[in-house]
Order: structure tokens, then sequence, then C-alpha cells
């Protein structure tokens, strides 16, 4: 019999679903021949809002997670990545990776996924601390992560990039709303569908897709997101529009200029530490 | 004024209900609708505490919350009442003194009900003494249900004998009754007993207040209003946290009882986290930023 092919919808991760953008709107996304790959969701601010929402009631629970079931469970992403690596690299060599670069870009992913996984019963230690005091207190500064991260992933390097700035934030306990590459946003749901079996729970990272132009300003504004990341060279408008979103809420803006995401320096506990609190706790002692 | 049979049942067709109810459910209130709909919302809470752990501190708290829902925004409405235990009737109301806030009590051995008559009675008669305005009873489900209509009936008449110029709210605890049969059935019974208010739950049994069950006691109040031409309060209670579930019951109001309804004199709602979602969306709509709960007040 003759077999008619199936085409898969992509649609965006929340809450450990995979809904349609609430606006029903979409936007055509094309591989590096100018023809059409699929139809991308194009999410509206209603999105940022839910996905948000469902960050937020995540966060309590992923931060008390312990920092090494945290690990296990980064660790496990990294697993069902490897077995869904050909599927990743198909998707890139669409997308005009040759195949040599298509697997370096799988292998990176998986390698910084491990990456991080090894940090997160680690970075604690290295900087967190005990303070001399001249009084009769203990005094030590503990890391606590900042909340619900805004991330607006690299345009040009839709895998590697998005999975560098994600296994950071949530290394650190941090839950996440992730905007995927606007050009090229289908790596991104492929790697939803990884998150989404790999125990990591639902809504500690949602991914949506879209454009920035549109979106900046509702991640920016939105009180409710903690802190953001971006790594692409902004508009100075955007830039400056974020910054002035961000100031009402004192919204932490971390900017990272990175062009190349196999540097040495894109990989480092800093990334995690830029999500996270110092919390110095005074306690008595010698009662 | 003939009492009616309660051992004959009205029919509820329960999937034209649901159907209505998700049928409202899609009216988009946007603006400046929005925010005069979720002020008034506000201005229809009984804001409530109902913990084995209210102290005064947590009882004053919550006070000061009921006249000044929201300090960046002194313009905003009050909340219609605070809704306490007997023994914190007294704190409250030296609270509300002077805010017109009303200080409803719940009564009867709440949550429950499982106490003799006397008992009951004594408890309201304690809340009215310390200042209730209004009084939140139970009826006795496990009689209901038996089909010992007279007997609940006979208790609520007594209650209200009890509260004297306290307004009296009936609560049917709907997730105890089944069906929407006995919710139809119970409402009327509340109504005729005296109830100035009926009232669907104690918050503490899930389900608490759902739209459906909501429908079917408004229709009830709206056949008790042509049949006598009182006119019977409505509150939904337990289960309401955001301002789009307020902004759903509103409609359900105003298309079954009419706009002479949407007042706090007939219509509240019983809640202790709905008010903190209303004033974010309040504030949402003013600034045009979606905001944290980071910034309201922990209550």
């Amino acid at each position: 019999m003759e077999h008619l092919e199936v085409l898969k919808t992509y649609k965006i991760y929340i809450g450990g679903n995979f809904p349609r953008t609430e606006s029903g709107r979409f936007y055509k996304v094309y591989d590096s021949e100018k023809e059409l790959l699929a139809n991308a969701c194009l999410c509206s601010r209603k999105d940022v809002r839910d996905a948000v929402k469902i960050a937020r009631g995540a966060f309590g629970g992923w931060k008390s997670r312990s920092a090494y079931n945290r690990g296990q469970i980064l660790y496990r992403i990294a697993e069902m990545m490897e077995s869904r690596r050909a599927e990743f690299e198909s998707q890139l060599s669409k997308i005009g990776f040759t195949s040599a670069e298509a697997t370096a870009d799988v292998n990176a992913s998986i390698d910084r996924l491990i990456y991080y996984a090894g940090w997160t019963d680690k970075y604690q230690q290295i900087f967190g601390s005990v303070n001399p005091v001249a009084s009769a207190h203990f005094n030590f500064s503990l890391l606590d992560p900042t909340g619900v991260v805004g991330i607006f992933a690299p345009e040009a390097s839709p895998l590697l990039g998005l999975v560098s700035l994600v296994a950071p934030v949530i290394a650190g306990g941090n839950t996440c709303v992730a905007l995927a590459s606007e050009a090229y946003p289908l790596p991104a749901i492929i790697f939803a569908e990884v998150l989404n079996s790999s125990d990591v729970p639902g809504g500690v990272v949602n991914i949506l897709t879209g454009k920035k132009e549109e979106l900046a300003e509702h991640f920016s504004a939105h009180k409710d997101v903690n802190a953001m990341i971006y790594t692409d060279n902004l508009s100075n408008e955007m830039k400056k529009m974020i910054d002035e979103n961000a100031s009402t809420s004192v919204k932490r803006i971390v900017k990272k200029l990175v062009n190349d995401w196999y540097e040495d320096d894109t990989q480092s506990p800093y990334f995690i530490t830029d999500f996270q609190e110092t919390k110095t706790t005074w306690h008595p002692v010698g009662f | 004024m003939s009492t009616t049979d309660f051992s004959v049942t009205t029919p509820i067709d329960h999937v034209a209900v649901e159907e209505r109810v998700a049928r409202l459910n899609k009216r988009s209130i946007k603006k400046d609708s929005k925010i005069q709909a979720l002020k008034m919302a506000l201005s229809m809470m009984d804001l409530t505490t109902l913990e084995g752990k209210d102290s005064e501190g947590k009882v004053i708290q919550l006070c000061q919350k009921a006249k000044l829902p929201y300090a960046p925004m002194p313009d905003l409405p009050t909340v219609a009442a605070v809704c306490v235990y007997p023994t914190m009737v007294r704190t409250a109301k030296d609270q509300v003194k002077g805010s017109g806030i009303n200080v409803a009590s719940v009564a009867t051995a709440f949550p429950s009900g499982m106490a003799p008559l006397s008992v009951r009675i004594d408890d309201t008669k304690f809340a009215v003494d310390e200042g209730a305005d209004e009084v939140d009873m139970v009826i006795s489900r496990g009689a209901f249900l038996s089909g010992e209509y007279n007997q609940v009936f006979d208790e609520i008449a007594a209650i209200k004998e009890a509260c004297g110029k306290a307004h009296l709210k009936v609560i049917l605890e709907t997730g105890e009754l089944h069906t929407y049969e006995n919710v139809r059935k119970a409402s009327d019974l509340a109504m005729e007993a005296g109830g100035d208010f009926i009232k669907t739950s104690t918050g503490k049994i899930s389900p608490a207040a759902t739209q459906p069950v909501t429908l079917v006691m408004l229709e009830a109040i709206r056949d008790y209003y042509y049949k006598t031409g009182k006119m019977v309060g409505m509150k939904p209670a337990g289960g309401i946290r955001t301002a789009k579930q307020a902004l759903q019951y509103l409609v359900l109001v105003k298309e079954t009882l009419g706009a002479a309804w949407l007042n706090n004199e007939y219509f509240r709602f019983g809640a202790s986290s709905l008010a903190n979602d209303v004033l974010m969306q309040i504030v949402k709509q003013q600034t045009g930023q979606y905001q944290s709960a980071d910034y309201f007040s922990v209550d």
C-alpha cells in the first residue's frame, strides 16, 4: 500500500504540554534553499503571560529539588538527546549545516548538558562562603535561584545556543521561558520534545516561537519575570526598551555577546551565577 | 403563601446548564468594562479567613486589607465584608468600625453542622451578640440527603430567628449534595425558610463553588422572586481564585437575574485569595504590565 507522508505540526511548549499559540497565528519557516519547511506558531503576549504563569508555578518545586536530583535530570536530557540525535542532525542540515557541522552541534549540545549536570551540586561550594565577622556570629552566604528567567535564544545557533542558555539557568534551580530562534525555531521544538521525555517537571522550561520585535516588550515588562538574558546584538531601540521596562521591576538583564558557541568561555559556572541571588545569614553562636 | 412540597423534585437539564455556562463563559469583557467589573467584584467580596490557626493578628491584618485593599490605589472600593469565626467577631468589628464594611460570622458548628440544634442556636446568638452583621450557617446535609426536609427547614427557620436583625446566609455545601436537583431543592428550601442569601459552600469540601451549581441556584432565586417578589442574595464561595472566574460569575448573575442583583446587597464572593488576583488585574489594566504576586500583600 502506498504510504502517505505525515508531516509534523510544530507547536510550542508550555507547562509540559504542546499547545498551539492562543492567538491562532503562525509564520512560515524556510530551509537554506528558501523552501518552505513548516509553519511555526507566532506567539502573542498572552502566550508569554501563560508561560510565565506556569513557570512561576513550577519554580518552587524545581528550586527545592536537591541539587543532585537536578543534576540527574540534566544528565537525562543529555541521554534523550543522544537517542534522538538523527532527528536533530537532519533538521540542522536542512537549515544549512553540513553533516559534520550538524554532528558537532549536537555533540556540543549534549556535552554542555553534561557539563552543567556536573555543576548542579558544586557551584554552591565554590560561590557560597563562610565569612569572617568581628562578632559572635556564624556568617555565611548562600546562592538562591533568581526565579523566572526570560531567554532570547541566539538567532544563528538554534540548538547549541539555546541549550547553552537553558542548561545553566535550570541547573541553578530557576525556571525559564525561552523564545526560540526566529528564523530557525524547529530545533528548539524538537529540544522541547526531548525535555518532555526527560523527567524535567512541566513548566520548568517553556519554549515559545515568534518574533522578538513583538514579544520583547512583554518579556521585559512582565513583573513576574525576574531576569532576562540575550546573547545577540539586538537593535539599540530594543535594548533601550528592554532596559527601561526591566527597571520598573528591577529585573536583571544579562547581555553577553556570543558569536561562536564553541569558544571556551561560552560554558562556565558564571552562566549559573548570573541567575543566583546571594543570601547572607548571621547566625548567633556562643550560647 | 403555601409552602412547597419538597418531596417533589424540580427537574434540572444537566446538559443545558453546563452548555449555558460554557456559552456565557465566552463573553469577552475588555478595557473600561473590565476595570468596572473588577472593581465591582472587589466591592462584592467577603474577605475570608476560616482556619483553625486564625489569631487576632491574622484577623486584624485581614481587616486592614478589607479597608485598604491596595495602598497605592486608595480610591479602590473596599470589600463588602470580612468573614470570620464567631470568636473573632469582636476583633473584626473593632477593626472595621466606621468603614461601612460588615462583619460576617460563620456559625452553627461550621463547617460540619454536626452539633445539637440548641448548640447551633447558641453559636449563632453568640456571634450576633458579639456584633456580627451577617451570619453564615450550614444546613444539616445528612438530614437533607435522608429526605428530612422538614427538619432542615425548621432548623433554618430557628437559626433565622436567632439571628434577629443580622442577615442570614444559608450554606448548602453543594459539594455534598451530589446532584443539581438536590441543589435546587436545598435552595428552594433555604429561601422559603427565611434565608436572605444562599451560599454554595464552606470552602472545606471539594468541589466547592462551581459555575453550573451557581447557575442552578441563581435560577432558583429567579423563580422564587417571580413567585414571591422577594429578592434573595447569592454567594458562591470556595475555589474562586482568579479575576477571570469572578467576571464569569458576574456574567452569570447579570444574565440570570439582571442588574438589580449586581451589587453587594445581593451578590457576594466568598474568597481569600481572589482579592489579590483582582487587584493584580486592575493594576495590569491601568499600567499595561502583567503583575507579580511579589508586589501584593501576602494573606
